[in-house]
């Protein structure tokens, strides 16, 4: 075997489940720390930034709008690898671990709807417009909920499954049309964009660069919470049917 | 192919006879369209304006009244089966089905919709660009429907979840659609056509193999 087989026998060595619950609680505690830490330390120098020259004291919704977006885009990504490999390899562990992070998704995709809008509001004087980017963000939180209904809507695990990830790789190609459609819908509406051009100061950088690794440790943290909690679950459930 | 043409004729003839969708179709198009001057009042300025997105609205929303029809109903009486022992590959058929869809809900709205931009008022530079534009953004809804169709047909009332499934997804169709109408209004240069054409195209391809493989896992145990 190559060096990449040998990677990929890694991967599924971790997709079982026993080894995945040994691994994961071990690493759980210090994914926590860390996601405390992260964030701890992002607030604490977010809140001591500057105001920003045009924008005052609002520039620090910043902090937490942009990583609750780019976490919300991350959690898409990874269910849609994760449905990949349940389709492809049929692995149940690939299936639980796209299932419990739509709805970390789908909540985080709503925190960045919530923090845009509030922004929004300070800076456009109303709390939502019709821009690319809060726009094609609506039509993602969509995809999220009609994702977790299809979830709940088969009863069956296994078909539920494959039905869930085949519409997450339809998603994810039609979220990138989504995302340009909206950019060239929003242009020939509005003209250029309302975002103002140009490189973040150093001192707003180093706050929002921590909010990003703390948002996504705290995904990552919260994801193998629930993956640990579906796999407990599907165990009692099995017990369960053995005893009944 | 004779598979294909007879499946494609049976399923027309289903739409069209008598408890069939597609005349439910035309005049929930029409019924919906009627519904937004009430809404939004009779200034036939401002209707003239946004008669291109009422109608790519409601011809979307008449489309996916009848997309449950696509495999529910065949799954219902057994006769989803018959067709899938039967020799046609399970992508043609659903292509077939898809195709059937489209003649009889996206063709006759396109057809029927000159008439009700009339009752819009819509300016004469965009009525070229709102039959052009569903001609060729109608397929797209066909086909991600068919997609739908086929995640949701064990579900019991699978047309409840159906539409929160496709409404995202074929979002850009409205998008391209509704702009090209818009801007043969401004007298722009119409960038829309290609790229609805070609989010047309993409999805009429794709679409036969995931709906397909949703309908085979569903039939599965």
């Amino acid at each position: 075997m190559s060096e990449r087989g040998l990677s990929w026998a890694n991967i599924f060595e971790f997709a079982n489940p026993k080894r995945f619950m040994d691994v994961s609680g071990r690493i759980i505690p210090w994914l926590a720390a860390l996601t405390v830490f992260l964030i701890g330390a992002g607030l604490f120098l977010g809140f001591r930034a500057p105001p920003d020259y045009q924008q005052g004291d609002t520039v620090k919704i910043m902090f937490i709008h942009v990583p609750a977006a780019l976490t919300a885009m991350f959690a898409y990504g990874a269910i849609a690898f994760a449905s990949l490999l349940g389709l492809v390899n049929r692995h149940p562990l690939a299936d639980v671990a796209a299932k419990t992070a739509a709805p970390l998704g789908a909540t985080f995709t709503a925190l960045a709807l919530v923090t845009g809008s509030l922004w929004g509001r300070p800076m456009w004087g109303t709390y939502w417009v019709w821009d690319a980017r809060l726009t094609s963000f609506l039509i993602l939180f969509f995809l999220y909920l009609g994702y977790i209904a299809l979830w709940n809507a088969i009863e069956d695990e296994v078909r539920a499954a494959k039905a869930a990830a085949i519409l997450a790789l339809v998603g994810v190609v039609d979220v990138v049309i989504v995302k340009y459609s909206v950019e060239w819908w929003s242009t020939l509406h509005q003209g250029e964009s309302i975002f103002r051009a140009g490189a973040i100061a150093p001192v707003f950088e180093a706050p929002l660069f921590l909010m990003m690794g703390g948002y996504t440790a705290l995904f990552l943290l919260l994801w193998l919470i629930r993956i640990r909690t579906e796999i407990l679950a599907r165990r009692a459930r099995a017990l369960l049917r053995h005893e009944g | 192919m004779n598979a294909f043409i007879a499946l494609l004729l049976r399923d027309m003839r289903l739409a069209t006879r008598a408890g069939g969708s597609a005349m439910l179709a035309v005049v929930f198009f029409a019924a919906v369209a009627a519904l937004v001057p009430l809404g939004v009042g009779a200034d036939l300025k401002l209707l003239g304006r946004i008669a291109g997105g009422v109608l790519w609205i409601a011809a979307v929303l008449a489309a996916l009244l009848s997309l449950d029809r696509i495999f529910q109903s065949d799954f219902e009486d057994g006769s989803l089966d018959l067709i899938v022992l039967g020799p046609l590959p399970l992508e043609a058929v659903a292509f077939a089905k898809m195709c059937a869809h489209w003649l009889t809900t996206g063709l006759p709205l396109t057809i029927l919709s000159p008439v009700l931009a009339l009752l819009f008022n819509l300016p004469a530079s965009g009525y070229d660009a709102l039959i052009g534009s569903l001609a060729l953004g109608t397929p797209a809804i066909s086909a991600i429907g068919t997609i739908g169709a086929g995640l949701t047909l064990t579900v019991r009332r699978g047309g409840l979840i159906l539409p929160l499934l496709i409404l995202p997804l074929i979002s850009p169709a409205v998008i391209f659609g509704a702009g090209a109408i818009l801007a043969s209004l401004d007298g722009l240069s119409n960038g829309a056509f290609p790229l609805l054409g070609a989010f047309s195209f993409v999805s009429v391809l794709l679409s036969p193999f995931a709906a397909a493989a949703a309908v085979r896992l569903n039939l599965q145990g």
